[in-house]
């Protein structure tokens, strides 16, 4: 699979990158080159294999639904590029 | 001058214990070291002066109380991936270059609760996507055996730092091979633990299911007295593993007469260097000669670890790094004009190219109508590995082969073609997507670079694989060789 330069701003996007249009054909070149090693998966057979999601087929642990942290809004803001009132800005959104 | 710096973790601790040293002195003395070397290695990339100081005064008063633990008062550095309370924490990344973590990682937090001294952070592929240490935002790290070459990554800051003594031991994180293949380039020893071993909360995330954080030290003995203060079930850590954790350090000395030792043939192909192969075979016939037996053994779909990692790693690091959006922590770029050039150029501006090109790769792996031809395809092989695995270890107690197929390239070699460095951890890959523990040991040279040898284990064996590294090293003195220019 070989992706072109249209590709590369369509997942680009998808991934909310802003990549230079000069740099444009040389992630083309690469992520081409990534995908073609990926491709080798497919010289195997998988069909009926269990997908793996944790190596020790541990299952998703849970916990009771009650509140374990306290308020840290002013610590976490303070590593904020931009808040007021406790509420973090943004360019406005809603004309 | 004194030479703290040549003595391990364990021999400090005596040193501590006994009264010879103060935690202050050395602390100091390894902060001038740092002073002294660092501007050549690039190791660090914030040291804590006044804050280490801070911590060997505390350490010092408990060492004369009476109630120090076997590591109170030794000073270590951690990668800069770990998140750290009041300290910059980058994970090498312009992304978080301005990041005070409000909060430290379990790790953080349970080795500050041991007496431990932090130095500072260590350098390190940006968010630990490299294999060179190249891709750090705070530039290239030198390895101290050759500054013509890299230190291999992505805790290349903390092997240089430790191979180079500017700290006695390090943290480090493995998704890929990220402990073993640098301690292996570096002559140190690494220990990448089974997954769910070391919590993972406050260790900023790469590829979730295949992270785990280690030790990286210049002894088994001291990753084992490490490994004791960084394992254990953490609540806030999803999948951290509810298990008894053992003394590491317990069974060290205990005999490996009859030890099973399975070489995979697949590590030991064509794209092996054939003087590093020298150098393994050395390490094999010493275990050989200490009662080990050594068995050929298959793991037949190995060939496909680097294709399912690069599916893998980059999915889970898209889902990851979208919390990177230049709103709540983290850069942010000029004057954005909307939201939507708020976050593109945010992440444009602040990612480096190689996280760039694996956020990409996952994107589109992840994108709708590709799911099934890449993810899911990618989790099925893994449990083929994974079962190879669990094949070879009814007939082996441990597996061995080089931690990586030639020593440490030199810089800027690799850096240009992403396919080669991918292939710089062809024979480490394997045990992240199995979820089992690996370590590196130092076994030898090749035109005065280290090699490494890793040791494979089953699932929590991390004892057994201490007590096999601990058994080479009191017959070998590879792992206390330190470059000239640092002894």
């Amino acid at each position: 699979m070989s992706l072109d330069t249209d590709d590369i701003k369509a997942i680009a996007k998808l991934a909310r990158l802003k990549i230079d249009e000069a740099d444009v054909p040389l992630y083309a070149t690469n992520l081409s080159s990534i995908l073609h090693l990926v491709e080798q998966m497919s010289s195997v057979n998988t069909e009926g294999v269990v997908p793996m999601s944790h190596p020790l087929d541990v299952v998703q642990r849970l916990r009771e639904d009650v509140v374990t942290e306290n308020d840290q809004r002013d610590e976490f803001q303070k590593v904020a590029p931009a808040t007021r009132d406790g509420l973090y800005l943004v360019p406005k959104v809603i004309e | 001058m004194s030479n703290f710096h040549q003595m391990t973790l364990a021999e400090l601790s005596a040193s501590l214990q006994a009264g010879d040293v103060s935690s202050a002195g050395l602390t100091e003395h390894f902060l001038s070291r740092i002073r002294q070397h660092d501007a050549t290695l690039n190791s660090f990339i914030t040291v804590v002066e006044v804050q280490a100081m801070a911590q060997a005064a505390e350490a010092d008063k408990a060492l004369k109380q009476g109630s120090a633990g076997p590591l109170t008062g030794v000073p270590i550095a951690h990668k800069d991936i770990f998140c750290t309370r009041g300290i910059k924490t980058s994970c090498g990344s312009k992304m978080l270059d301005n990041f005070i973590s409000p909060y430290d990682a379990t790790v953080v937090s349970k080795f500050k609760q041991a007496g431990v001294v932090t130095l500072g952070k260590t350098n390190m592929d940006e968010f630990a996507m490299g294999s060179s240490n190249e891709t750090s935002f705070y530039g290239a790290v030198k390895n101290p055996w050759n500054t013509d070459t890299v230190p291999g990554g992505s805790s290349g800051g903390s092997a240089a730092a430790v191979a180079s003594r500017l700290a006695p031991a390090a943290t480090g994180t493995d998704t890929g091979g990220s402990i073993r293949q640098p301690a292996a380039m570096c002559g140190i020893t690494g220990l990448k633990p089974t997954y769910g071993l070391v919590s993972r909360y406050g260790m900023i995330a790469f590829a979730s299911s295949l992270d785990q954080g280690g030790p990286m030290a210049q002894t088994a003995e001291d990753c084992a007295l490490m490994l004791n203060v960084m394992a254990g079930f953490d609540e806030k850590d999803s999948t951290s593993l509810e298990k008894e954790i053992p003394d590491y350090t317990a069974g060290l000395g205990n005999s490996i007469e009859g030890l099973r030792i399975g070489l995979p043939r697949e590590y030991f192909d064509e794209g092996l260097d054939d003087n590093v192969r020298a150098v393994i075979q050395q390490a094999l016939d010493q275990y050989r000669e200490l009662g080990a037996e050594l068995v050929e053994i298959d793991l037949p779909n190995s060939g496909l670890s680097v294709p399912v990692y690069y599916v893998v790693a980059p999915a889970e690091c898209s889902a990851n790094l979208s919390r990177f959006d230049g709103v709540r922590y983290g850069y942010r770029c000029e004057d954005p004009q909307d939201l939507y050039d708020l976050y593109t150029r945010s992440r444009g501006e602040g990612f480096g190219a190689e996280v760039k090109r694996r956020i990409m790769v996952g994107t589109y792996a992840l994108s709708a109508g590709y799911y099934d031809a890449y993810y899911l395809k990618a989790q099925q092989l893994r449990h083929l590995i994974s079962d190879d695995f669990k094949a070879a270890f009814k007939n082996v107690d441990v597996i061995m082969g080089p931690a990586s197929p030639e020593p440490a390239f030199n810089l800027g070699e690799k850096a240009e073609d992403p396919i080669s460095m991918y292939l710089s951890d062809i024979y480490t890959i394997a045990v992240n997507l199995a979820g089992l523990p690996g370590m590196s040991v130092p076994a030898g040279f090749v035109d005065g670079k280290p090699i490494g040898l890793q040791i494979i284990g089953n699932y929590f064996e991390e004892s057994r694989l201490l007590n096999v590294a601990h058994k080479y090293q009191q017959h070998t003195d590879w792992h206390k060789q330190i470059p000239d220019s640092y002894k």
